[in-house]
């Protein structure tokens, strides 16, 4: 491992990258799975590494080819990267080991290979996202990660996937066009597309009118992709459609990765260079964040489907992170990202028990779930745990980050406490959504259903439960994922005086 | 004369509008895919054009001292996000396919009443 350990930036991406083609011709039953999982876990493995390289020595710098940095293509691993490194390799990982059967339940077997195939080229992307230090390389990961997407959520057999996922190719293409039209401005004006050194020649530029439209340009795409209120009218049903296991696996991730590229772009690159940028940033966003806090919450209180209940509340989730954002401080980034981490923790949780739920139950709808708990308690009581996480209970990881998030809006002073009102509130919506599912799940009259005789495999509830006592861990021991964040926010502000 | 000489950048603009038009305005969803390939041509050319250096030549070292070379990394970089496109075309005329195959229409209003039912 010596001689490799120094390539483990590149083996990140080229692990689940090089492995995806290969799947496509394992056509004995399993076998495909058996590959994908074991390139998910390597990738994990690989993550966790990084991470422990990042927390000791600082940010991992490789160069692809030893071609010199400017010139040649830089990979780059800091705090941000490795915390979200974490996240996708350990959502692929855990829905991919716990998901087998729901799997088998929802792709026939002789397309299983190609959706496996698609499934690491998506990891491959986003995880490709996240260790590119370009811009253009950034490009090219997103798109590959989000072909791959389109092709898992329209994997599954609910039909009405593929107009779901029509529209997300549409507004996803749209964005990242968006990105790519920034990107080429500040190519025009600096010359350059390696992120660290564009920072630094946009010092240079004469007229800052194009970088500040490229500015534009990139913030809006990436929040298409991100589905930042109002730009989020895709994920919902893309979610809601797509086969469980790549909902719990692209929930927890996806669009996370383009916050990541909307952060580090507007912190990292444009935050030192426009004048008053953090202020125009701060003015857009807070009140999109605020306004996706409470209408996602609002919609997931009377949404019938708990997947799609759990999507509305993922564009709430994303309006607390853009929240902490927005505050433009090192307070607030550390929440923001924290709560990355954390809500795809909760999210992840409970997408896999909802997948569990969808082998027993008669559907998704809430009244089809009617004493699921009864049937299904171990299961329920993952859903139940993540779901307080969600909602934000102390000793469970959505508390630490909320907390963390009100400290910052605090510092704002009397200009704090309507935005301390409005993470309140929307916490006690989810307490609403979250009790809604709770009620029918354990108090409802049970319905006497035929299709009860699948039991779930013991690993997938296994997997459900370690995803839920994660949930817990990171409630009472919050320090790894606080110093990443802490470190990424430090780095992200630091023209901050 | 100076907005005629910014002219590649009219085409860029009118393009991409053009292109965005069809994608908002338009219900059947082959013409929303042929508007997203309009849009995505119209940045293509943002790209090539910017690249082009008064008198510049193509990038070919011949020796000479005083030769003016066009920059090639945006054409490059463009190519790839022509295949990019390419991939994104394909995709979405296959999912149209299997839309066709399952509600029998691609009007999108058409669907969504399918849908509604």
């Amino acid at each position: 491992m010596s001689g490799l350990g120094q390539h483990l930036p590149a083996l990140q991406v080229v692990v689940p990258m090089l492995v995806a083609p290969m799947v496509v011709l394992l056509r004995p039953r399993g076998l495909a799975w058996a590959a994908s999982t074991a390139a998910s876990v390597l990738a994990f493995v690989i993550a966790i590494e990084l991470t422990l390289q990042v927390l000791g020595a600082g940010p991992v710098g490789y160069l692809m080819g030893s071609w010199p940095a400017p010139y040649g293509i830089e990979l780059r691993v800091d705090a941000l990267s490795a915390l979200l490194l974490l996240v996708v390799t350990g959502a692929s990982t855990v829905a991919l080991v716990g998901g087998r059967q729901s799997l088998d339940a929802q792709i026939e077997a002789d397309r299983q290979p190609y959706f496996f195939a698609a499934w690491l080229l998506a990891l491959a992307g986003l995880s490709g996202i996240l260790v590119a230090a370009d811009a253009f390389n950034i490009f090219e990961f997103m798109e590959i990660s989000s072909l791959a997407s389109y092709v898992l959520i329209a994997g599954g057999p609910d039909r009405r996937a593929l107009p779901s996922v029509f529209k997300y190719l549409i507004m996803g293409t749209i964005g990242a066009t968006f990105y790519l039209i920034g990107v080429g401005l500040i190519y025009m004006m600096t010359g350059t597309l390696n992120l660290a050194d564009m920072e630094l020649r946009i010092h240079a530029v004469g007229d800052l009118t194009p970088i500040l439209a490229a500015a534009g340009f990139i913030t809006v795409g990436l929040a298409l992709k991100a589905a930042i209120f109002p730009l989020h009218v895709w994920l919902p049903n893309a979610y809601t459609y797509a086969p469980h296991m790549a909902t719990a696996f692209l929930a927890a991730c996806s669009t996370k990765v383009s916050l990541y590229v909307l952060l580090r772009f507007d912190f990292f690159v444009f935050q030192g260079n426009l004048e008053g940028h953090d202020l125009q940033f701060a003015i857009y966003l807070m009140p999109l964040a605020v306004l996706g806090i409470l209408v996602g919450s609002a919609v997931a209180m009377f949404e019938r489907n708990i997947k799609r209940l759990l999507a509305f509340s993922s564009v709430a989730q994303i309006g607390y992170m853009m929240l902490g954002a927005s505050l433009v401080s090192i307070a607030g980034l550390t929440a923001g990202i924290l709560h990355i981490f954390n809500h795809a923790l909760a999210k992840g949780t409970l997408f896999l028990a909802v997948a569990s739920f969808a082998m027993v139950a008669a559907g998704l709808r809430l009244n089809e779930l009617s004493g699921i708990a009864r049937r299904m308690p171990w299961t329920f009581g993952a859903f139940v745990v993540a779901g307080l996480s969600l909602i934000g209970i102390p000793g469970t990881a959505g508390f630490v980050s909320k907390w963390y998030l009100i400290m910052a809006v605090m510092e704002l002073g009397p200009a704090g406490v309507p935005l301390v009102a409005v993470i309140l509130i929307s916490s006690l919506m989810a307490v609403v959504y979250i009790w809604r599912i709770v009620e029918v799940a354990c108090f409802a009259k049970t319905e006497e259903q035929g299709s009860s005789a699948i039991a779930v495999s013991p690993l997938m509830i296994v997997v459900t439960w370690l995803a839920a006592l994660a949930n817990i861990y990171f409630g009472l021991a919050p320090a790894l994922p606080l110093t990443l964040s802490g470190d990424a926010a430090a780095e992200l502000l630091r023209h901050l005086p | 004369m100076e907005l005629l000489g910014l002219y590649h950048y009219w085409v860029f603009a009118i393009l991409l509008m053009t292109g965005f038009y069809a994608v908002v305005a338009k219900l059947n969803l082959f013409k929303k895919l042929i508007g997203l390939s309009l849009f995505q041509a119209a940045v293509f050319l943002l790209y090539i054009t910017m690249s082009k250096v008064d008198g510049g030549t193509a990038p070919i070292f011949s020796g000479a001292a005083d030769a003016v070379f066009s920059n090639p990394l945006p054409q490059v970089l463009i190519l790839t996000a022509i295949v990019v496109g390419i991939s994104t075309t394909a995709l979405g005329l296959g999912i149209v396919v299997r839309i066709k195959e399952e509600y029998g229409s691609i009007e999108e209003d058409e669907i969504q009443e399918i849908d509604r039912r």
